[in-house]
């Protein structure tokens, strides 16, 4: 009963915040401030996971692989599959809803134990949609773009990882990972991704703008705001495959 | 003219606002005072829709707000300018911008004109040279002073202050109370302030109501606050010391 209305709710909360926006130019200034604290300021923890994973992905593919009559250039392929179908949209979504969702979740809720929220709606103003809908398009224009630094550099980590360590030869590597590529697979990781950004923001969005309390309930809003969006991304995850990959 | 009739609010089934009706009249100070936790700043909300109220209806010169849509309250709100408890001023922006931010969303000013309306009414509550510092940078007092300016920026028709001069010094608190009257006068707005500061009562209490435990306990102007036998209204005035002092010695001169 108390989850229909939370979803009840949440549904009022997001066609308020896709409700038309007061002044365009204002919400398209907001929506590129937001590209760069939501999605430039990630840049940096995507490169330096995906570069660990990806090189990790590699190596256990190849150490899990001993018998002789598999073609080493196999791993290569299996490390890029992994990456662009599961890694680089999935787990780059649970990465950036911790990061980027307690961040929505503790501002917002910030706001409204402040009463900033209510001096915006004093003004007239539609508070969740000028709060919200900058930073909903500001993650689903980006976050596609993390994804795909995020594969580029993750196949980048695993062929770090040949060279270091020696246990794949550069050019079976570089050989697996172009064999065998199919375009689609991409397209598949970006539409994911995109349906994780808006699970993130708005999820996140939703638990800090319905906030009550202090500083104590906003800690909390922010972490229950990054279980249900961590736990919607994977449910998410499995219809989107089922409708595009069955 | 704002009119309250029979305004019911709760929490929760705990009752916080019993039958409250009042009126507040255009060009005048109206002033809601009771002690911490009474109700004020719900009131101050319920009226402004900020909290739905249970029963009753808040007219605004012949527009009820209760049954109002959503798209009506927004157009209403445009007209109302509202100074929180806590200032509520954007923290991302500086003081400057969280003036300027309501002509930006309602209006096509050019941005100097923006600007030297922003700095007229940062003047007026006696702020010079903060204007590029952040929210977080300002002590209570300034921010409160922000927030008021924020407020009169756009010549509202109504203007409601919660506590615009506690956490003032008194010489600061002198200077807001004289602007909230003067300009109530000078644009003939209706103004609510709730306070629970004596002097401000004396100084602009052209009306008082007096909110005690979620009921109206007592209506009237400053004149009458101090001839009233209303035992808890005289609780709440007389509670220092020193007031009664002067309130024995006053009686005694009669
Ligand atoms: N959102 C809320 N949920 C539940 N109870 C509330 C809420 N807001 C206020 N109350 C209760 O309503 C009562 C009145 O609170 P209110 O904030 O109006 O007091 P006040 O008169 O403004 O006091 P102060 O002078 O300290 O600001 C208090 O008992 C408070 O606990
Ligand atoms: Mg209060």
């Amino acid at each position: 009963m108390k989850t229909i209305s939370a979803f009840g709710k949440y549904i009022i909360f997001v066609t308020r915040v896709f409700s038309r926006p007061e002044k365009t130019k204002i919400y398209l200034q907001q929506t590129i401030r937001e590209i760069d604290s939501l999605g430039i300021n990630s840049i940096g923890i995507v490169i330096v996971i995906s570069i660990f994973i990806g090189a990790v992905i590699t190596l256990q593919t190849r150490y899990n692989l001993e018998s002789s009559w598999i073609p080493l250039y196999l791993i290569g392929l299996t490390a890029r599959d992994t990456i662009l179908l599961e890694f680089s949209s999935t787990m780059v979504g649970l990465i950036l809803a911790g990061k980027v969702g307690s961040n929505i979740a503790s501002e917002i809720g910030h706001m409204r134990i402040t009463e900033q929220i209510d001096a915006l709606e004093m003004m007239g103003i539609n508070s969740a949609s000028y709060l919200i809908l900058p930073k909903i398009l500001a993650t689903m224009v980006f976050n596609p773009v993390l994804t795909i630094i995020s594969m580029v550099v993750g196949i980048f980590g695993g062929w770090m990882a040949c060279i270091v360590t020696g246990a794949l030869s550069s050019s079976d590597y570089i050989y697996g990972i172009q064999y065998w590529f199919i375009p689609f697979y991409i397209t598949y990781a970006l539409v994911k991704t995109v349906v994780y950004a808006f699970i993130i923001t708005s999820v996140t969005a939703f638990h800090g703008y319905y906030v009550q309390g202090g500083a104590l309930e906003v800690g909390r809003c922010s972490t229950r705001g990054v279980v249900y969006s961590s736990i919607l991304i994977l449910l998410a995850d499995v219809i989107l495959t089922q409708l595009m990959l069955a | 003219m704002i009119e309250v009739e029979h305004l019911y609010k709760s929490f929760a089934g705990v009752p916080v606002l019993e039958d409250i009706s009042v009126t507040f009249e255009r060009g005048k100070t109206n002033l809601i005072i009771g002690r911490s936790g009474s109700g004020k700043t719900v009131l101050m909300k319920c009226i402004v829709g900020l909290h739905e109220a249970d029963q009753g209806a808040v007219i605004f010169d012949n527009r009820n707000f209760v049954g109002m849509n959503f798209t009506g309250r927004k157009e209403l709100r445009k007209e109302i300018g509202m100074m929180f408890q806590g200032g509520a001023l954007f923290d991302s922006l500086t003081v400057e911008e969280n003036v300027i931010f309501p002509l930006s969303m309602f209006t096509q000013m050019p941005w100097d004109e923006k600007r030297e309306r922003a700095n007229v009414c940062l003047k007026r509550v006696n702020l010079d040279n903060v204007n590029k510092l952040f929210p977080g940078e300002l002590s209570g007092g300034m921010k409160k002073r922000v927030a008021i300016a924020r407020a009169i920026v756009q010549n509202p028709r109504y203007l409601f202050c919660d506590e615009p001069n506690s956490g003032l010094d008194p010489k600061t608190a002198l200077v807001i109370d004289d602007l909230i009257s003067e300009i109530t006068h000078d644009y003939s707005i209706t103004t609510v302030v709730n306070t629970h500061d004596m002097n401000s009562v004396m100084e602009i209490g052209q009306k008082v109501i007096f909110i005690h435990q979620g009921f109206k306990c007592w209506e009237g102007t400053r004149e009458e606050i101090l001839d009233s036998d209303n035992e808890h209204l005289n609780d709440f005035v007389f509670a220092s010391n020193f007031a009664k002092k002067i309130k024995s010695l006053t009686s005694k001169d009669s």
